[in-house]
């Protein structure tokens, strides 16, 4: 505990880096996993092919991951982004695929014959409705992201694993613990946030359907 | 290209050193998901039928799933110190929960009504588990070995830094060197493991119907 406390600034740092990381993980993720997943949803022959590509990414060890991708992209934060976002891709395009396959058609069809556009029925209709699927993907490419980025250290990739590898490399316990248990406390705080919003997005579902 | 053909040269003249840590990386992997297994699958059949210590244990697991594998390994070094011993110690820590929360989930998804009657039909208690609850639960305990094997096959590389050898040794080798052929003759053979083990599990899975 005393390495934590007089080190809060160094930790506090290492802290905001490793969740700078995460969060723009998510960016590319979203960014690349949303239009998927709903190009999925549309095309359902791709379904197959592209969730077994993504399940072999997401099953290639993240040690080797990072290794293979240094002829390409040297050291530092790229290789651990391009990892990091290639392994959320199967958890975030899962979840937001169950989302959107498991609405009921005859919601779509009631939306087409109110004379909904395409646009309108995705955002007004689908996107509420999977949106708890989506959330449950969000948490789980957070939590991957920040456990897996602490391996990126390793790769000067930064955030708390420096902590937990500068500590085992000079046998510093009091450094390894603070890692661990800072890098603890940012994944169960993100658990739970997220998981705040999961209900929020359910209740504000089942809400609207008692309203009509 | 060229990379590939200087980690094939290394491999080939590190013929022995190679065979002596992929051979740890497996001994390493299999005994910690054999230790698991027996530990972890009697614990998940009893709070499958305990309600009240199953929701605590279940929640404490699916808390311990949030500690990142890294945090797992790297704090076995001040309880345990370096080797081999508090390396499989960590990586059976580390394949604990999916192994457990499978079987408590495959036995809790059986239907209560082929419980019932089986036990109309005269069964025992323990005749319902062993022929009834278990092998109706066993393609759910087996999705729970295969995140389980990945997960260990993959962090046993880990175990390198603290001193459990396996390939990792390669990767942390070549890293020091800053040689990137010499990290690939580590980190491919495990990625090719990681590969393996998901084919194998998912071919078993796929012989039995989906529920």
């Amino acid at each position: 505990m005393r390495y934590l406390i007089n080190n809060l600034d160094l930790v506090g740092e290492l802290f905001l880096e490793h969740l700078q990381l995460t969060l723009i993980v998510l960016f590319f993720a979203l960014i690349i996993g949303v239009p998927l997943g709903v190009a999925l949803a549309r095309l359902k022959w791709l379904q197959g092919p592209v969730m077994g590509v993504l399940g072999i990414i997401y099953t290639i060890p993240s040690l080797s991951f990072f290794v293979l991708l240094i002829p390409i992209f040297g050291l530092g934060t790229t290789p651990a982004i391009v990892a990091l976002t290639a392994y959320a891709q199967l958890l975030l395009v899962r979840n937001w695929l169950v989302g959107l396959t498991s609405i009921n058609p005859a919601v779509l069809e009631a939306a087409r014959g109110m004379g909904m556009s395409g646009w309108q029925r995705f955002w007004q209709v689908e996107f509420p409705l999977a949106l708890p699927m989506l959330l449950v993907g969000v948490r789980l490419v957070v939590l991957s992201s920040i456990g897996i980025g602490t391996i990126a250290a390793f790769i000067n990739a930064g955030g708390l694993g420096v902590l937990l590898f500068e500590g085992v490399i000079t046998a510093n316990y009091n450094k390894i613990f603070s890692g661990a248990l800072a890098v603890t406390v940012l994944s169960l705080t993100a658990n739970y946030g997220i998981r705040t919003f999961e209900q929020r997005a359910e209740r504000a579902i089942h809400g609207a359907q008692v309203n009509h | 290209m060229e990379i590939f053909r200087e980690a094939y040269n290394y491999f080939l003249q590190n013929q022995s050193f190679f065979w002596d840590a992929a051979g740890d990386h497996l001994i390493l992997s299999f005994s910690a998901l054999g230790i698991s297994l027996l530990v972890a699958f009697p614990i998940g059949l009893w709070i499958a039928k305990k309600m009240k210590i199953s929701q605590v244990v279940i929640n404490v697991f699916n808390a311990m799933r949030v500690v990142p594998s890294l945090a797992i390994l790297f704090l076995a070094l001040p309880y345990l110190g370096l080797g081999f011993v508090p390396s499989l110690i960590a990586l059976t820590v580390l394949a604990f929960p999916p192994v457990l929360i499978s079987t408590y989930t495959g036995i809790r998804g059986v239907n209560p009504s082929i419980i019932e009657s089986a036990s109309g039909m005269g069964m025992t208690k323990a005749q319902v588990l062993t022929q009834i609850e278990i092998p109706l639960a066993i393609p759910a305990i087996i999705s729970g070995i295969r995140i389980a094997s990945v997960e260990v096959i993959s962090s046993a590389t880990l175990a390198s830094f603290i001193g459990g050898g396996g390939l990792g040794d390669f990767i942390t080798r070549g890293f020091a060197l800053y040689d990137v052929p010499v990290m690939l003759v580590g980190a491919i053979p495990v990625a090719l493991f990681a590969l393996l083990s998901e084919i194998f599990w998912s071919s078993i899975l796929k012989r039995y119907p989906a529920q």
